[in-house]
């Protein structure tokens, strides 16, 4: 309520929150994943996020409690709620919603006020993920964008747009758009319409930011949709890259990637040259670089949560020192910006009916972030169970999507901020159970190969209706075990056929209402929902 | 450039073609050791219809390539001629699941390297 | 003869002599494996691109053997040694007899 936002504005000042002492002579701006979420969001990070391999244990697969302790943050402080998952709804009562663009602009120009040359990077993930971004095709996250003029910019989402309106798109932006890993599916040669890399001067230093687009597009995405391209890691034409703009004198070389954080973790590992990962996809937000060698990785969450700055001490060709904050954006805290909110209020407009109306309410907290569940997914898959009358409901393991306070209406907008995407079809069909489970250990192959280069750095598929167990140490095909089915107690039968309903199939031609249709119909019919414990997936380490 | 197709006289179909063979007929049942040759996949396939492969055995007589998870392993064999600025080559391969991709160089002195890589073919889904 | 078999290939237009070229090369052809079944469970017979050569003025670059395992619409990436200006000629051969022709010339300087 008012009470815990005076509280929380009387603990926090703006200029607290962007008093940064200038360093050195080049800054970076880095900001990633958006979804689209122009206004400010609730958003809880997740309880589950478990490293397998070398990374067990190490950032980002620490979190809660453990978290702070490691960052030094106070229990019950703004970090605390900005940063980690426990007492969420009670902390988002006090500091509030996070985000918005507005303010994004207003911190993004104080920045250039300190440092008019400092350059701003665009991490991708940005043109997608709400009834807005929907409805336009991206333009009005693009108009927003535009506005807050980045430099450069590699993505992921924005190519499920397809390719004719990506490329309008990219068109149409006044800024790099990049992707070293970006190729013509035909002849494997270069994509014409994104750069490997792109130059910069700041600071009187030659700054070399080379792209990495998200490796697996085509994998996790529907490939039918930008059939002219392939992506991967391309880790030999990465060193090349490097190598070629090292070669041509580049005094600072930055890599804007969507690789997710274990991937460049491993890539910072095995290519030399790099001086900084700016790292989205897997939005993590952390409040420290972390160090590989002579290369620090930034990353800075998602849902425009935060924004990091990086001040670096560039001389004689070598990165000689850095200063970094991780700016959390607490939208009572931080002005917004007049011109981005007049851009952004004018692209929501024609939309408003439609956005603010309310289609139920939940009596606890909606969240999205965690290797195996959350409340809102358990809902969704709720949803998909009655409304498509099936046995099984199987949901995406995304980890976008805001969250919700318990007793807060549920809008329309909220519902499709975890469901927008352009193959949203909720289809209805029959698995046998032997390809549910080769479903499952694939998924699951994808998150927790101990290889992160296998890894596509997304959560496990939410299941509804079906509990299961899951050894994350096993090899691929022998992780999941002890499928049954909720309603009835049995096991899983691999021979017989279920009824599963489930949206977001990379596979062309899908039928199907769209999830969301299916999620407000469900809601409607329901008015306020019971979000309960989910307890059907047993997880061994 | 000129494209042209051109009817030869019909041969007897299939049986007649060029086979690439198993790899015992290859080495003659030797285990290949290693050297200077390397296989160059992607960790996940985009496609498994579609999978882009290099071989390169710098001075090789002959590169077979072998995918073990497929019905039939047998995929290219490829020999350079006199003009071949190296003994490289890419071309793009179907795998029926995942599994080890095999490339295999004949030397001139008739011994046999070898490398190898897995390829996951997934059926995706999912995503940040 | 297969329908629509459509040969392309990408050489540079000049090079130095001696000089080593990166060469593509793509033809439309759908590969059937013979392993495939028709609706009707009998199974489709085995329609492939068996063979494929590239020559310099009569000299060969590279030579291929394909099995059923290589993609549709078979592609080629490899290295060539240009003596001398002349002609490249590329050759692929289909499983039903045909042969397929693409002849590129190049200058040297
Ligand atoms: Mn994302
Ligand atoms: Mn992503």
């Amino acid at each position: 309520g008012n009470w815990g936002r005076l509280a929380a504005q009387q603990v926090l000042t703006q200029d607290q929150l962007l008093e940064f002492e200038t360093f050195g002579n080049v800054s970076l701006i880095h900001l990633t994943d958006i979804h689209a979420q122009l206004v400010p969001i609730y958003f809880r990070e997740p309880e589950i996020n478990i490293g397998v391999g070398a990374n067990k244990g190490e950032v980002p697969h620490i979190t809660g409690a453990d978290f702070r302790r490691l960052y030094g943050i106070e229990d019950g402080s703004p970090s605390h709620y900005a940063l980690t998952y426990d007492d969420f709804a009670a902390l988002g009562k006090t500091y509030g919603r996070m985000g918005g663009l507005d303010r994004i602009a207003t911190v993004v120009k104080a920045i250039r006020a300190a440092r008019p040359d400092a350059l701003l990077l665009d991490g991708g993930d940005t043109w997608h993920g709400s009834y807005g971004c929907y409805h336009t095709a991206g333009q009005d996250v693009v108009n927003a964008m535009s506005l807050l003029k980045p430099d450069a910019m590699t993505f992921h989402w924005e190519f499920t747009l397809g390719t004719e309106r990506l490329l309008e798109l990219v068109g149409q932006v006044p800024f790099a758009s990049l992707g070293q890993n970006i190729f013509d599916a035909e002849w494997d040669e270069p994509a014409e319409a994104f750069k490997p890399y792109e130059w910069f001067e700041a600071g009187g230093q030659k700054i070399a930011v080379i792209g990495q687009a998200f490796p697996y597009m085509p994998i996790a995405n529907p490939g039918w949709m930008f059939p002219e391209y392939s992506f991967g890691i391309r880790e030999e034409t990465m060193q090349e890259t490097v190598d070629t703009v090292r070669g041509e004198g580049a005094d600072l070389v930055v890599l804007l990637s969507h690789n997710g954080f274990d991937v460049d973790k491993q890539m910072a590992g095995r290519v030399t040259g790099i001086d900084v990962i700016l790292s989205g996809h897997t939005h993590d937000a952390l409040p420290e670089p972390y160090v590989v060698g002579d290369t620090i990785i930034i990353a800075t969450g998602s849902n425009g949560k935060f924004v990091s700055r990086v001040d670096l001490d560039v001389r004689d060709g070598k990165m000689m020192g850095f200063r970094h904050k991780l700016i959390p954006i607490f939208s009572d805290v931080i002005e917004p910006d007049a011109e981005m909110a007049a851009q952004v209020a004018a692209d929501r407009e024609p939309y408003k009916a439609e956005l603010e109306e309310v289609l139920g309410t939940a009596d606890g907290l909606l969240y999205r972030r965690g290797n195996f569940n959350g409340t809102w997914d358990d809902l969704i898959c709720d949803a998909l169970l009655e409304e498509r009358d099936a046995e099984i409901a199987l949901s995406p393991g995304v980890r976008w999507g805001p969250s919700i306070l318990p007793g807060q209406p549920i809008t329309r907008e909220d519902v499709w901020n975890v469901t927008s995407m352009t193959y949203p079809n909720a289809y209805r069909t029959e698995m046998s159970g032997e390809f549910l489970k080769i479903v499952m250990e694939d998924v699951a192959d994808n998150i927790f190969n101990p290889n992160p280069y296998y890894q596509q750095g997304g959560d496990m598929v939410r299941v509804g209706g079906m509990g299961y167990r899951i050894e994350l140490s096993k090899p691929q095909g022998q992780r999941i075990s002890d499928m049954t089915l909720l309603k009835t107690g049995e096991a899983i039968d691999p021979a017989r056929n279920y009824v599963v309903a489930g949206w977001a199939s990379v596979n062309e031609g899908t039928e199907g209402p769209p999830i969301w249709d299916v999620v407000e119909a469900w809601l409607k019919r329901n008015g306020t929902v019971t979000v309960g414990q989910n307890t059907s997936v047993e997880v061994i380490e | 450039g000129a494209a042209a197709a051109m009817v030869l006289p019909i041969r007897a179909f299939a049986q007649d073609a060029p086979m690439v063979g198993e790899l015992a007929e290859f080495t003659g049942g030797a285990e290949p050791g290693t050297g200077d040759i390397t296989l160059t996949a992607p960790e996940i396939a985009e496609n498994g219809n579609t999978v882009p492969i290099e071989v390169s055995a710098p001075g090789a007589a002959e590169i077979r390539v072998y995918a073990l998870g497929n019905p039939v392993p047998g995929v290219a064999a490829f020999t350079f001629g006199p003009l071949a600025a190296s003994q490289a080559a890419s071309t793009r391969i179907r795998l029926a699941t995942t599994q080890e991709v095999l490339a295999v160089a004949k030397l001139q002195d008739g011994s046999f390297i070898a490398d190898r890589k897995e390829v996951k073919v997934t059926i995706g889904g999912c995503g940040g | 003869m297969a329908e629509g078999v459509k040969p392309r290939v990408k050489v540079p237009k000049s090079a130095s002599a001696g000089e080593a070229v990166t060469i593509k090369t793509l033809i439309s052809h759908q590969m059937e494996s013979g392993q495939r079944k028709d609706s009707d469970g009998n199974v489709i017979p085995r329609s492939i691109i068996n063979r494929f050569t590239c020559d310099f003025n009569g000299q060969n670059v590279i030579d291929v053997v394909l099995a059923p395992a290589i993609s549709t619409n078979p592609y080629f990436e490899f290295d060539a040694t240009v003596p001398e200006s002349g002609e490249f000629t590329f050759t692929w051969y289909d499983d039903d007899g045909s042969t397929y022709t693409d002849t590129q010339s190049i200058e040297v300087s």
